[in-house]
Order: C-alpha cells, then structure tokens, then sequence
C-alpha cells in the first residue's frame, strides 16, 4: 500500500473553521486543521510531535459542536476536530481574541523584561506573540516575581526560571522523546517552576532540544550564551559529521564563524530531534591544533611550513613508484572517500585502501561487499516493526537518533526490543529491552521484523553471519548501523580493498571493465586489497612503503599501530594536529565540514548532501587535494572539485551483476580467562570531534567499570572502591558499578577519561585481570 | 562704447555689495583655530556612558546594531563572571565597534539602547587619513572615568544588584570595588 492509499482508507471528519469547510482525518486537533487553512492560532506549549498538554492555554478558540456552543473559550490543542464542529478563531472571534489577548497579559505577568539580555530575543515566540497579542502597555503594578538566576541545570544547560511560561515543552520532551525524566515542573501555582533531581542532574544525550524548543529563553545553551543575535547569523543546511544516524542540521555562522548548531526538520530522519553531540560538539572548527597550512618534515625532523605546490611536490616525490596503501578514515563525505578510491587505484595502481579506522575482520569485509551494500533497510520499517534486534549496537551510545525512533515506538505501542548486550545499559532500560545471551532466545522474530547490527559485530568472529543466518531463517530485515558518519558513504565508494566505486567487486573482470571505462585507464589492480591492520603489518614488516591517511586516531585501530607507521613515507590529510600529523612526512590540511560542501550517506545508505559555509580559498575538500596530489604523480584522477566528483559518481550508478559470496563464519569459543573484558563507546566520550567542548563534556558519563554482584562480593569491592583492570599491556583503574550481567564479564568504556581501553589494555574486548585497589 | 560704461556700472554696483559686507557682522568662523559649540542636541561621535562607579552600561544586547540603518555598529555579547565584571547584571559588550565612514548619525540606535548605555556626543571631528582608523573601537567610544569612578573590571556596589543599577540608585564608588593592590 503506497502512503497516499493510505491516507484515503483513514477516516475523516469535516468542521468548519473560520467560515471555512476543512476535511482532516479523525483525531486530529483543531489547532492542526486550523494550520491547514493557514489559520495560525497563537501557541507556547502546543508541539506536533509531543503529546497536547493545553498547559499554555494561549490557543483558546471559540468552539460549538451542532449548534451547541462551549460557554467559554476551549483549547485548539487539546479538542480533536469532530464533525459539525464550527470553530471561530482569534481571527472571526472576539470572544477568542479577548481571551488570548487576556493570557497574553497574565503570561506577561511575570515575564522579566530580559529581552535585551536574553537570548531568545529576536527568535522568541512569546516577543512575536506579544506584539501580535499582546498590549502596549503594561497594566500590572505590583512586583514581578523574580528567582536566581541563571542556574546551570546541566553544563551545557542554563534555566531561567523567571522567563518559563510553564509549557512544559521541556519536561514532555525528555519523558516522552528522550525517556530522560530528569527535568520535571515543581510547586504550584506562581510558584511553579522547572526543576530538576537534586541527585540527578539533567545529564540527558538530548537535553539540548529542550532548549531549542523553549518558546521562551527559559532554556538556554551556555555555549551559545550572549554570542549573537538572529540577524547576525548566516544559516546555512548541513548534515551531521558525527554519526551515521544521518541528522539533517543547521549551522549558524557569524563572520564565518560556527556559533551553533540546531536540529533541522526532516520527517524521514530526524524529525526535529537531534543529539547534543550534533548540536554541542562543533568547537574543533575553530581550534588552535588546526592545521592552516600545508607542511613538510625537513632534514631536522620538525614539520615545517610550506607552499601548496612544494608539499604537493614532496608528497608525489615520496610517493611515486612506492609501494602505497591509503587509509580513509571514517569520516570522509561520499565524494572525499571515491577520491580516496579512485587515487589508490588510478595514482597508486592499488587496492590496499580500507575506510575502517577501527576493529574489523575479514569476515566483516566480505560481509560489506557482499550484504551490507545492499541492505534497504531504513526508519520508517524501524517504525513499523514488530519486534526490533540489537546486535552488537548499543543505540543510544552509537547512533542516538536510532534510539529515538525505537524508543518512540516502545512507549507508543510497547514494541518488543531484544539485545545481545552484557549488560542493561541506560540506553537498553529505557527501551525495555530483553537481554539476550544467544540468538536462540528470540522468540517470535518475523519479517517485519528489524536487525540492527552494529559495527562491534566485526570483533566477534561470527557475529555477523549469525546476523545474517538469524535474517534469513526469518525473513526479518537486516541493517548495518556503523558508528561514524563516513562509513556507510565510503562502502559505496569503494573504499575498501574488495569493492570498487558503486559496490563492484574488485574480483569481477565485468565490474573492473565498467570502471576502467569510465575512468578511461586500461588496467585496475586485480587482487582484492588489504584490510587496516594488514596494511599497518605491511607498514611494519616493510612489504609497504608509503600510506596515505586521511582523519585516523591510530589509537582507533591498536595500541601500536603508530610504531608501524615510524619507517615508512606518510602523507597526511587533516584538519587538526593528531598523533599522525606528529610523525607524517607531509601534512595537507583539509577543509572542515563547514569549509567545504559534500554529502554524508546515513546507515540506511541515503544522502544528505550539504553545501559550503565558509569561503576559505587555503581550505580545499580532500578530493580536491588529491587531484592535484594525482596530477603531480602524472596519474591524473581529475576530480578538480566536490560537484565534479559527485556528477561522476552520478553516472557510474550502482552495480547491478553479480554478486560476491559471503560465507558464513561459525562462532569462536569463548574466550578463556578469569574475565572478559568488554566495552563499547560512549556518545560523549574523548572522541577528536569533541575536543575543546567543556561545556559539552561535563555531561559526558563518568567511566566506571561494571561487574556483577557476585563478582563484586568476590574481589571484595562496593560502589566506594576502585578496580585495576590489567591486561599484558597495561592497566586501567576505575570505580565499580555493580549490573546484573555475567560473573565473567567487566565492562568499561572504550574511549571515556581515564578509560581509554585500546591504548592502555591493546585490545577492545579480552581476557583481563581485574583486582581491587 | 555704450555697454563697455553700462558694464562697468554694474561691476560697481557688485562691488558695492562686496563694500557693504565689510561692516556687516562676520558669519565665519576661523576653523580650526576658532571653534564654534554645535547645537545642543547635534548628532556628533557616540559614547558608551557608565554607571557612577565605573561599571559599563552596554550589556551588549545588539539592539543598537539592529536598529542601524547603515549596519555601522557592531557588537559582541559576554557573560560577566564574579572574576571579571564590566556591567551590573549576567552580560557586557565585549566587542562593540562603530564604524564611521557607514553611520549617517541618525540616533536611531540611541533611540533603541535600552540602558541609555550609548548616546551621542557634540563631537564632529571625526575625519582621518585611514580608513581603519574610522573603526571606533569600545575604548575609543567609552566614556572617561570621571571623579569616583573605578575602572571596570570591578565587582558591583556592596549589597546592590543590577536593579539598583537600572533604578539609578548608584550615586559613586565603594572601596571595596577598589581592585586588590598586586603584590
């Protein structure tokens, strides 16, 4: 059944609103069908994706059902439309526009006159309303109520409880959208007001939509606080860098500068919801660690600045007939990523390129090429689901508006949700999620069921063709959800050892003709290429000579993945000083994502393209840098800009033959060892993207390592204490929160403070000593 | 012959107007070395007032900026902290420019200030030879520290609030505004 066939089987009920005949489906609110006649009724608390509450009552409409009139002015958000209804608006209605304008004034009662110091100001629906509704004078002569303010109810959250309407916009947003409960409205009458738990402060993932949807300055971003007003700002429709949920964004820049970020309005996606990773984490942009120019490591060791031609020169010096491998990084937009592919095989003759800054296997390469390419899954059958699976994905840490989407549907309709997590994360609690050890405990799965499998499957051998079995035998739909923004883009643009532009094998001669045509070269590397880690090996044993790396935390991959690198000609492209810049030979700094336009694909492999913010003519897009890298190689890949790279993408399209096998893997034993260490990444974590974002960090979950209670009993710990987890390598110390989880288990977080589990233990989940300190 | 003389008549006509003028009261001035005081409510160079303790009155809420016309003024907000305070209440202009070869000095933003912060001096001098130096910065535009007046940053007068400040309650400088002696 299409959507519009699905429109026309819903009933419908027909009311006249403003002399005017609208015919809208059952249950819908006046206030909406009001919208659909362009009839604006005023409102503060009224949002259409949360529940009526008619806590504002500004929209009070003038209603009669059959001829019989309400005696007094009802609220359009709360009365869904009925047949025979007539409704008159402040528009036809004295009567409504008396009573609006009178909440209008009592609202204003104890509004401060904070315009010119509040943020709000300029964007304010209660400014605009006041002025449409409102009187020019004030006839109220006593004192306004007044409270402390501003008080930080989170670090990146400041309440000014004075400016609040009470329309419990916020608190409806955290129960109903977020299940983050952690702001609630206290007291009564004058005095009620927006709270939180003394011993739970408002350390939400999503606290920062609460701010945006504030129809006053009650809520504001500190930082964004006193930074600029609406008419300075340039708004400009991005997509988020941050994760592979796919959220459709605004930036606002002030002299190209990025002031803030808010979440934008895509149905499909986001809808108006994003994570404040999204909204927060944007400082980078402007860091002092950017690299402005390009850079040269000279006979002194140190790097050393340098015109664009000198670096692309000694880039092309070190690596012309060298044997090079190019590692993208997950961060790439579509077209920087077919850059990076189309260089390796055109410049480099090569196939040893891997996108995967990260754990990964050999079963997940196939496992890529082979399924997750084609996998069509996406939100709306997330929506739809009977039954939702969670494999190796902890949603709410790794792609949080996943989890939005999922929660939406437990609290509508209690849809079923199972995980195979160790432990019953925040996350998983609010879903309800059952908590599963194996696949066989799921009972009822059908094809309309969803699959979610998350990048950690990679580093357990098997995980994913159990994913896959379990799809099969069902029917129930798969989804790939990798964790970074880049990586479902990057599959598709064949930057990966056994995939070509457009998901071709690398393996099929038919595929590798399609290419060479539309490259115009006659001959493409045949043997697939190597994955990450061997190419790091094959840095370190000398069977590489030179890499290319693109935006990689080598601590991403392995503890020692830099040491491989020591021997070997880098070039680097990056936005930022890291640990690679430290070592590379030549360092090209790259435009951010604001510098440059591009497109992201989200898990569900759509895209979102986004356009430049800033015109910065030293800060090019990746792809642009290595045309000129390819041309000084004199293997041109002629890609001179983004819109030229994605035309070309365009006209290569998707492969349609056949495709490769992906052959199952059985599970590995168990690992043997007194415990297992486990671990996944927290939304808000050390991550390169946050960096210099204190405000935004100081939400971030404290790193605690969990363990079960008996284990807890039996090294002699309590919540007070403190664990040494010890692996060959290393050791990490945190304190102890005690789960209901396996005895054998420790989960810590991957990349948290004082947690950060692949430099200081090697691996990411292993056989670990754990003892009380 | 006859319009050479009628000519010449009327050249002394001209000149007897020039003759005249003599002793008429002289309208010009001897600019620059003579100085004439403008009308009172001249529109001339703007200036960022202060409260009677030194603290600023921009709180650098742009409304002046908006309502420029010529888009001359621009402004950048900061939040006070208890360290460094440069205006009673959470905000203070940290930037705040003017750019003189854009304003038309119309007093529109004086109309919009809201704390009587900017106002305009009788000040009409404000040629240069560089157009940088047109750019009048918040230094250039604040006003002097008159008698009592500390510096900013300071704290706010002892027991008072921002209200106060509004209310026009400060009348000078306390001592304990004074900033700590470096050692």
């Amino acid at each position: 059944m299409t959507p519009e066939q699905a429109v026309v089987a819903v009933e419908t009920v027909t009311a006249i609103i403003d002399g005017l005949e609208v015919t809208v489906p059952k249950g819908t609110l006046i206030i909406r069908a009001a919208e659909q006649l362009g009839v604006e009724i005023p409102r503060f608390c009224d949002h259409p994706l949360l529940a009526p509450a008619g806590a504002c009552r500004q929209c009070l409409v003038d209603v009669e059902i059959n001829g019989r009139a309400f005696p007094k002015p009802q609220a359009s958000c709360t009365m869904p439309v009925e047949n025979g209804m007539v409704v008159k608006t402040q528009l036809t209605s004295e009567v409504a526009a008396k009573a609006q304008a009178g909440i209008m004034e009592f609202l204003l009662i104890n509004h401060p006159l904070d315009c010119p110091v509040c943020d709000k100001g300029g964007e304010c629906p209660l400014q605009n309303q006041a002025m449409s509704a409102g009187r020019t004078e004030t006839r109220f002569e006593g004192e306004k109520r007044t409270f402390e303010k501003p008080i930080n109810i989170s670090s990146q959250v400041l309440l000014d409880r004075e400016r609040c309407v009470l329309c419990a916009r916020c608190t409806r947003f955290s129960e109903e959208i977020a299940g983050d409960p952690f702001i609630t409205l206290n007291e009564r009458g004058a005095l009620q007001q927006v709270g939180i738990y003394e011993d739970q402060p408002f350390e939400s993932y999503y606290s920062g939509n609460t701010v945006q949807i504030c129809p006053v300055g009650a809520l504001t971003g500190a930082s964004y606080r006193f930074r600029a007003r609406p008419f300075d700002l340039v708004s400009i429709n991005s997509a988020c860098e941050h994760c592979a949920s796919g959220c459709d964004l605004r930036t606002d820049m002030r002299r190209g500068k990025t002031l803030r970020r808010l979440a934008g309005d895509d149905p499909k996606v986001n809808q108006e919801w994003n994570c404040d990773k999204g909204r927060w984490a944007f400082k980078y942009l402007t860091s002092r660690e950017r690299v402005s120019t390009p850079m040269i490591r000279g006979a002194d060791g140190e790097l050393h600045e340098a015109s664009w031609p000198e670096a692309i020169s000694a880039a092309a010096k070190g690596l012309v007939s060298k044997r090079t491998a190019v590692l993208v990084g997950g961060r790439a937009t579509v077209e920087d990523a077919y850059g990076y592919s189309k260089f390796a095989r055109v410049a480099l003759g090569t196939n040893d390129i891997d996108f995967r800054a990260r754990a990964h296997s050999e079963e997940e390469s196939e496992f890529l090429a082979a399924v997750a390419i084609d996998l069509k899954t996406t939100y709306a059958d997330i929506d739809t689901a009977d039954q939702v699976v969670l494999l190796s994905f902890e949603p709410e840490e790794e792609s949080p508006i996943v989890f939005l989407r999922i929660h939406r549907q437990v609290r509508r309709r209690g849809m079923s949700v199972s995980t195979d997590a160790p432990l019953a994360s925040r996350g998983s609690k609010k879903l309800k999620a059952e908590l599963i050890t194996s696949l066989t405990q799921i009972n009822g799965l059908t094809s309309n069921s969803v699959i979610l499998v998350g990048e950690r499957a990679a580093e357990t051998q098997g995980a994913l063709s159990a994913a896959l079995e379990l799809s099969e035998s069902t029917g129930a739909k798969l989804a790939w959800i990798p964790r970074r923004a880049g990586e479902r883009g990057a599959l598709q643009a064949g930057a990966i050892g056994n995939l070509l532009p457009g998901g071709r094998p690398v393996s099929d001669s038919a595929a590798r003709v399609d290419i060479q045509t539309a490259w115009g070269i006659s001959n493409l590397p045949t043997v697939d290429g190597r994955s990450t880690s061997e190419i790091l090996h094959g840095l370190g044993d000398g069977s590489l000579d030179a890499v290319v790396i693109g935006a990689v935390d080598p601590f991403d991959i392995s503890a020692d993945a830099l040491n491989q690198l020591l021997n070997t000609f880098v070039v680097s492209l990056e936005i930022s000083h890291s640990a690679i810049t430290a070592i590379a030979d030549v360092v090209l700094p790259v435009a951010a994502v604001v510098e440059k336009s591009g497109s992201f694909l989200d898990w569900q492999a759509s895209a979102r393209a986004f356009e430049k913010g800033v015109e910065d003519a030293q800060m090019r897009s990746d792809v642009r840098i290595l045309s000129m890298l390819a041309d000084e190689l004199a293997a041109p890949i002629n890609l001179p800009s983004v819109a030229a790279t994605a035309r070309e993408i365009e006209s290569l399209g998707k492969w349609d033959g056949a495709k490769p096998t992906f052959a199952k893997r059985s599970a590995s034993a168990a690992l043997q060892g007194e415990m297992t260490l486990v671990s996944w990444r927290l939304l808000l974590d050390l991550g390169t993207l946050q960096m210099g974002e204190a405000n935004l960090a100081g939400t971030a979950k404290h790193a605690r390592a969990h363990i079960s209670a008996g284990r807890a009993a039996q090294l002699g710990v309590t919540e007070s204490d403190s664990v040494r987890i010890t692996s060959e390598l290393g050791s990490i110390e945190l304190p102890v929160s005690i789960y209901a989880m396996a005895d054998h288990l420790i989960w810590v977080p991957r990349n948290s403070e004082n947690s950060q589990v692949i430099p200081s233990l090697g691996f990411t989940s292993g056989a670990v000593k754990v003892a009380k300190i | 012959m006859a319009e050479q003389s009628k000519s010449f008549t009327q050249q002394l006509l001209g000149f007897w107007v020039t003759f005249i003028t003599m002793f008429k009261k002289v309208n010009t001035v001897q600019y620059p070395e003579v100085k004439e005081p403008t009308a009172e409510r001249f529109h001339g160079r703007h200036q960022l007032n202060r409260y009677e303790d030194g603290l600023e009155k921009c709180i650098g809420c742009e409304l002046c900026a908006w309502a420029c016309p010529a888009d001359a003024i621009y402004v950048e907000g900061e939040t006070n902290t208890d360290t460094e305070r440069f205006s009673p209440g959470e905000r203070y202009g940290k930037v705040y420019q003017i750019n003189y070869l854009r304003c038309v000095f119309c007093g529109l933003c004086i109309e919009a200030c809201p704390t009587r912060a900017l106002t305009m001096t009788n000040e009409y001098e404000l040629a240069d030879d560089d157009r940088a130096k047109l750019i009048y910065e918040k230094d250039d535009l604040l006003a002097p520290l008159r008698q009592g007046m500390i510096s900013p940053p300071h704290p706010m007068y002892p027991d008072t609030n921002h209200l106060n400040y509004y209310r026009d309650e400060i009348k000078g400088s306390h001592s304990s505004q004074e900033p700590l002696e470096k050692p």
